[in-house]
């Protein structure tokens, strides 16, 4: 069965032929050739495909893209403000060194956001590793993830973002 | 996944129809468990009937002393709701548990409800509080609508529109979860109404189920310690790599006594 989806994803409209089975990551990635969003375990437990819709944070491997129609998606590839200029929590990460091999990066920092705005800016170290149960890191760095999103908290309220 | 007819009614009326006249069709709330099992070409339906589309049946509302909450009403929005936690706490805090963030913001109670998983954490809750499951044809009882591994009283073409939890003078959940999945090795649900007590534990069998005996002894006295000595028979239990029947059995009794604890805090 192929649909016809339209959605607005990181501000700009996208829109694309698809089959009812075609999951939403694979229509970012695939149709839309935004390759930030990454799959990890395509099983809802790893978090590597985390973006947000209509600013909720969600696995985009376990949501139909046909069930993103009219929504609005923001993705990794749409929070820098220019090639300059990271996201704070992108920032964070940078300074931080909350990566090593990066590839649960984009959904490590999506969930993150969510989290910083969902928690009013104000965390602590047990809720961050608490929230972050839904996102895996395979080479073990949650230290260093911890240490930039506790980091980013107050900067994401100082940019206003 | 196998490819399938994708449909997102505007109205219950209009989902209805469509289950009842697709006789392979299959109803998606959330589809946290529905996706994966696609994927997993574990289910191979005609049609998927999306409700996604249907606002009515979200939201949470006060009547009386009950919190009715709708079948599309997110996890997330059980477990950060001002009258839930007012009202029922151990209600918001079993729905702050349940998977992680993103599951939460997608998962519904009308769907934890409409599969009954073994190893869910909503149904202890329904079963416990004796609540009422409202459908689109009529209401079911907590204690007649989980029949067995994965089966409802739910009819073909059956639609959960929500759920009535009336307030307990005491509850508490405690899970057991599998450190991986967040699912319930073993979770118990424990409410005290007057002097009515109901334990329910999901995880550990095939079904949520009541533990008859515990009640009894909560019910002359609602302390853990009233209900240290009582075992669980393992017999009916699950095993699986993760736990034998033997040790949920155990675990059975320490969730029960933490929940009543937590209970009387």
């Amino acid at each position: 069965m192929t649909i016809s989806v339209a959605m607005t994803v990181n501000g700009k409209p996208a829109s694309g032929k698809v089959e009812a089975r075609t999951l939403l990551v694979q229509f970012l990635r695939e149709h839309l050739g935004m390759t930030g969003t990454h799959v990890g375990c395509d099983t809802s437990q790893c978090g590597a495909c985390v973006v947000h819709v209509d600013g909720k944070s969600i696995k985009s491997c376990t949501i139909l893209a046909v069930q993103a129609e009219g929504s609005n998606v923001l993705t990794i590839e749409g929070l820098a403000e220019s090639a300059d200029k990271l996201h704070p929590m992108q920032e964070a990460f940078r300074e931080n060194h909350a990566l090593q091999c990066g590839f649960c990066t984009p959904g490590m920092v999506m969930s993150a956001i969510d989290m910083v705005k969902r928690h009013d800016y104000q965390l602590d170290e047990p809720t961050v590793r608490r929230e972050l149960e839904g996102n895996l890191c395979r080479c073990t760095g949650y230290h260093n993830i911890v240490k930039a999103i506790l980091a980013a908290a107050p900067a994401m309220k100082a940019a206003g973002v | 996944m196998y490819d399938f007819a994708y449909h997102r009614p505007k109205s219950i009326a209009d989902a209805v129809n469509l289950l009842k006249s697709k006789p392979e069709a299959r109803p998606m709330s959330g589809g946290m468990t529905l996706i994966p099992t696609l994927k997993q070409r574990l289910a191979k339906p005609s049609d998927v009937v999306d409700l996604g589309g249907l606002k009515e049946l979200a939201g949470i509302k006060i009547e009386g002393n009950n919190v009715v909450i709708g079948a599309m009403t997110r996890h997330a929005d059980v477990a950060t709701s001002a009258d839930v936690k007012r009202v029922i706490p151990a209600l918001a805090g079993l729905a702050s548990h349940i998977g992680d963030p993103q599951v939460r913001n997608r998962g519904t109670i009308g769907g934890s409800i409409a599969n009954n998983d073994p190893a869910a954490d909503y149904p202890a809750a329904v079963v416990a509080l004796n609540a009422t499951v409202t459908t689109n044809s009529g209401k079911h009882t907590a204690d007649s609508f989980f029949k067995g591994l994965f089966e409802t009283a739910l009819a073909d073409g059956e639609l959960i529109t929500s759920v009535s939890f009336p307030k307990a003078d005491k509850a508490a959940y405690m899970k057991f979860p599998n450190p991986a999945s967040r699912y319930a090795m073993v979770g118990v649900f424990v409410a005290k109404t007057g002097n009515n007590v109901r334990v329910a534990v999901t995880g550990a069998g095939p079904c949520v189920f009541r533990v008859k005996e515990m009640e009894d002894a909560l019910a002359r006295s609602f302390t853990s310690d009233a209900i240290k000595d009582i075992k669980i028979p393992a017999d009916a239990l699950n095993s699986d790599i993760h736990g034998s029947a033997e040790y949920r059995a155990h675990l059975v009794t320490v969730m029960a006594r933490r929940a009543v604890d937590a209970a009387n805090k």
